[in-house]
């Protein structure tokens, strides 16, 4: 049957979460789409991560076997497709070397910037993201991706310092328009042009540029450090002008999607669904057109405020409300939000996984590092924070396996994530979390 | 550092002053010249604009029918205010790319074909060709108002380079001067607010804000938007250096109706209105919570401000004991009183005795502070605490167990205070709640929404309170006990003078506040006398010894230089 993009959301609202495989993403092919024969270039590796709230049930996600051919607990059942492409990480700890834990805050950071932040909103390190991106995403036109199904632009962990904190695109219509718009130029495209508009406008940004050194003198050393930030984002402006007045390499996975509807956003969770989808499926098409080679996807906010339509009880309230089911082991209602987070990841990982690049799929040229803050939501707990590491990386990861932390530091997985993605380091993280000990079970 | 000329007439005329003053004080011990005690001054800032201030400075400078359409990067509040928070934001990429394109959608109206005969003020010799002088007018005027001070020779001609250049390659004068203008609206000259230091003339060895600097701060604080041409001609002149030209400018600020945008703007950092847009109401408890209510309380509170604060002269401790308000249909019928207009807004008093006292009674304040379902004492006491008289409460431990609390279906607990004094016999949490829950607990008629009720779970409800070693009876003596404390008005004369300066103050400005604080009381506690105090002192602008290694230098003064901020290399 043929998709229509009307139809894939009338399946995306109807039915909760469609798993659809592979044909979705044809939905979105306009005549432009026609894909194009291999260039026999190497293809690009990618990195995301994929973020959500509270965590995940004790007992319900970690596998009793350890190393390869691990037994797929219940919480993670809708990644059984990925079982060789899925490393679960358990067993890793946030050390808190005497800051105060900051709840919902302090376990994101310490993954993702090595450290124990001192308090909300104060990181001591960028996140590893941004450094990866500075490694691998030089050359594309976007340096990273943002993105979150929850409706809040302040719904973003990457950022470089706490006053630098790269804001998440909550709409689908808007991530089209920044993607899509008049200034994406087709790699595929048979004529190409450059637009004298943006050479004029490359060289306009001289007249900014030139000002750099004479603003910088003027300032103390913490603004300094902000108008730097400023400068920087300038030079990476004039590199996307730059890279579109060249002519791009045809890409062979690269397809022109159209426009998605106007959507409402926000907490609820079948909004979050639907624009996650969404948004996973254009951000599959801007990784496939090059346009990016690092992204980070929120899809519940840290704390997750997700809740069920007509209801404004949250999943977090839920955490620490809702006794636990003897019987079962959890908390009913909110192990309703955590199955919808595990889908959501399904939803990710599905999307990539459609798109055929080469020999392969767009996910086995992707390292998607999915994580949370917290293991157990009801009091915040810092230990044993799930971590997963998805899709083949081109190669660079060894996948399929449970890697039992044993209480080493979650440094360890970031580490290893940053080694595998070319990053040059040997060792990561501060205080008693610096290590300089990767996952060596992962590394190739 | 110090353009020649202009400061040098005005200290002179300061230091007569001085010793007039000071040989009056002498015979009379009079209160001439009452500059207060001596202050260190705050660091110099550099703020991101806010995005109403963006938007205001566009409407003011090209007319408000130029569309601003695009999303800022999400503000941090720091210290209490938002207004702190812009002295530590950067632009990263992606904000970048929004400022980008909001700066080519504003430049391509300004010089459209319906604008550009009213806003470029010129005509090019020919519209396919450069033309450098008439390029120059625009961009030289339009500069000023944009960067807040006359643009330098050279930066003047690197904006008509970058017209000519552009006109020269795509063959239209229009496209060359749109491309230049987008260029300064994404400048950081323009969506910074830099502060530039020079030598006070008038005390050896200290620091203060350079004329244009001064402007700036002034009309933010005042109006929160740009300098208007009065006041950045009288940073020209050398008037915003002398105390008597200062005062011409900040009376002729405060009389204009533009102040009231500029106490709203204030208020709207102080009380938080920023996150009244993303609250959620549960719609089975409270159907009638909509974005349109949330707007509609916010607007009553600020009105209820300024109406009091500026038309009525009044003192700020009333704005917690007053019954007067305004009402649209909508809130009328969440406070259950009638009025005469189906549409827009009316005055209302509440009857004596009446528990709608003071703007901590009103839905603005009582919604935001309570959970989505249920009211909550906690909150409602903390925001007291730290919005009102600026006493920090710390987060709570990571590990709690809130089922007691939570649990309203508890019979043993009925009632919010029931809930909480359980709660608060675990050690752990004692420490805070109960400085904090007493107070909110004074306010539990009023539900999750603002609206009144008697009962809670068919239990009638306690709602005496306390703050500190004050015992007082429900919403009345909530806001009797707020008028009294003398942390209240203490606390908005230190997040007056945090918001205008960007900066909380510092250790040197101690015994400034003190006197700001002193003089707030003498005054009757009267708003717009404490921003004509703040405005007109020395001591507000006052720039304490920077961080920098950068001592100002006098390289580069070219023609055209006005600022200290060129002139450093």
């Amino acid at each position: 049957m043929r998709f229509t993009r009307r139809t894939a959301l009338r399946g995306i609202l109807g039915g909760g979460a469609v798993s659809v495989a592979l044909p979705f993403l044809d939905c979105f092919l306009n005549t432009n789409g026609t894909a194009l024969a291999a260039t026999g270039a190497q293809l690009p590796v990618r990195f995301g991560t994929w973020f959500w709230g509270c965590g995940l049930t004790p007992g319900r996600w970690i596998p009793t076997k350890v190393g390869t051919g691990y037994d797929m607990p219940p919480e993670l059942k809708p990644l059984e497709a990925f079982r060789d492409r899925l490393s679960i990480c358990s067993g890793f700890k946030a050390n808190m070397d005497g800051k105060g834990a900051v709840p919902h805050y302090s376990g994101t950071m310490s993954i993702l910037t090595g450290s124990a932040p001192k308090g909300q909103g104060m990181v001591d390190f960028p996140t590893f993201d941004t450094t990866i991106a500075d490694t691998i995403g030089a050359d594309t036109r976007f340096r990273s991706l943002e993105l979150t199904a929850t409706g809040n632009p302040r719904d973003s962990n990457s950022r470089r310092s706490s006053a630098v904190i790269n804001a998440a695109e909550p709409s689908p219509a808007a991530f089209y328009a920044r993607l899509f718009g008049p200034d994406f130029k087709d790699p595929n495209a048979a004529d190409f042009k450059p637009d004298p508009r943006v050479m004029v406008r490359k060289s306009a940004l001289s007249a900014i540029k030139e000002q750099r050194d004479a603003l910088l003198a003027e300032v103390g050393a913490s603004d300094r450090a902000r108008l730097d930030q400023y400068f920087t984002s300038i030079r990476q402006l004039e590199q996307q002008l730059d890279i579109q007045l060249q002519k791009p390499a045809p890409l062979e996975a690269c397809s022109v999607p159209s426009a998605p509807a106007n959507t409402k956003t926000g907490t609820q969770i079948d909004d979050a669904i639907t624009n996650h989808k969404l948004l996973a499926q254009l951000l599959a098409h801007a990784l496939a057109c090059n346009q990016t080679k690092v992204f980070n996807m929120v899809f519940a906010d840290a704390g997750s405020s997700l809740r069920k339509a007509g209801s404004t009880v949250t999943h977090h309230q839920l955490t620490h409300e809702e006794p636990i089911d003897e019987k079962t082991g959890c908390q009913p209602e909110a192990t309703f939000f955590v199955e919808r987070i595990v889908e959501g990841l399904q939803t990710m990982l599905v999307t990539l996984d459609g798109v055929k690049e080469g020999d392969g799929t767009l996910l086995d040229h992707t390292l998607v590092f999915a994580h949370s803050e917290c293991s157990f939501a009801k009091i915040h707990s810092l230990e044993t924070i799930p971590m997963l590491i998805a899709g083949r990386a081109g190669g660079k990861i060894k996948t399929g396996m449970h890697i039992a932390g044993n209480g080493d530091p979650v440094t360890r997985v970031g580490l290893t994530v940053q080694q595998a993605m070319g990053v040059p380091l040997s060792n990561w993280g501060a205080g008693s979390m610096q290590t300089s000990k990767s996952v060596s079970e992962l590394m190739i | 550092m110090v353009a020649p000329g202009m400061s040098s007439i005005g200290s002179g005329r300061k230091s007569l002053m001085r010793l007039a003053c000071c040989a009056l004080a002498l015979v009379a011990l009079s209160s001439c010249g009452d500059s207060g005690p001596e202050s260190s001054g705050g660091p110099a800032t550099v703020r991101r604009l806010t995005q109403e201030q963006y938007g205001t400075i566009i409407a003011d400078i090209f007319g408000s029918d130029i569309k601003v359409q695009g999303r800022f990067d999400p503000e941090v509040r720091e210290e209490g205010l938002l207004a702190i928070g812009t002295s530590h934001v950067s632009v990263t990429p992606a904000s970048l790319e929004q400022y980008d394109s909001l700066a080519r959608s504003i430049a391509a109206q300004v010089v459209d074909e319906k604008h550009r005969d009213l806003l470029v003020g010129c005509h090019p010799a020919a519209k396919t060709a450069p033309d450098d002088a008439c390029a120059k007018q625009f961009l030289g005027e339009v500069g000023r108002q944009l960067y807040r001070r006359p643009l330098t020779e050279r930066e003047l001609a690197a904006q008509v380079k970058v017209a000519d250049d552009a006109t020269k390659t795509l063959g239209d004068f229009y496209t060359g001067l749109e491309t230049s203008l987008a260029i300064m609206l994404e400048s950081p000259r323009f969506l910074f607010r830099e502060e530039t230091v020079e030598s006070d003339p008038d005390h050896a060895g200290a620091l203060r804000l350079n004329a244009y600097s001064k402007a700036s701060r002034l009309s933010f604080f005042l109006w929160n938007t740009a300098p208007d041409d009065d006041l950045l001609a009288a940073a020209a002149n050398g008037e915003l250096d002398s105390d008597r030209g200062r005062a011409r400018q900040v009376d002729r600020m405060l009389a204009s109706p533009r102040l009231k945008a500029g106490v709203r703007a204030f208020f709207t950092d102080m009380l938080g209105f920023d996150l009244l847009g993303g609250v959620a109401k549960d719609p089975e408890i409270y159907p009638k919570f909509t974005p349109t209510l949330a707007g509609e309380a916010q607007e009553q509170t600020l009105r209820t401000i300024t109406d009091h604060l500026l038309t009525q002269k009044g003192d700020y401790r009333d704005l917690f004991t007053t019954r007067r308000t305004f009402l649209s249909p909508l809130l009328a019928s969440i406070y259950r009183v009638p009025i005469q207009t189906k549409k827009g807004w009316e005055a209302y008093e509440f009857p004596d005795g009446d528990s709608h006292t003071g703007i901590v009674t009103e839905v603005s304040f009582l919604a935001l502070h309570s959970h989505p379902g249920r009211s909550s004492s906690t909150l409602r006491g903390k925001a007291v605490r730290e919005i009102l008289l600026c006493q920090p409460v710390p987060t709570p431990p990571a590990n709690v167990n809130f089922a007691i609390v939570q649990d309203t279906k508890n019979a043993n607990f009925r009632t919010a205070r029931d809930r909480l004094t359980a709660h608060r016999t675990q050690a752990t949490c004692a420490g805070c709640h109960k400085i904090i829950d007493p107070i909110g607990l004074s306010l539990e008629h009023f539900d999750g929404l603002g609206a009144l009720r008697d009962q809670e779970n068919g239990a009638t409800i306690d709602d005496s309170g306390q703050l500190d070693a004050t015992q007082f009876a429900g919403a009345v003596g909530l806001g009797k006990t707020l008028h009294d404390a003398p942390q209240t008005p203490a606390c908005l004369v230190n997040r007056l003078y945090a918001y205008a300066a960007g900066h909380t103050p510092t250790k040197g400005e101690g015994e400034w506040m003190k006197y700001l604080q002193d003089r707030f009381a003498a005054d009757g506690y009267r708003v717009p006398d404490l921003m004509r105090r703040i405005a007109t002192s020395e001591a507000f602008y006052k720039v304490s010894a920077p961080a920098t290694t950068n001592t100002p230098t006098q390289a580069d003064s070219g023609p055209g230089q006005t600022s200290a901020k060129e002139g450093k290399s």
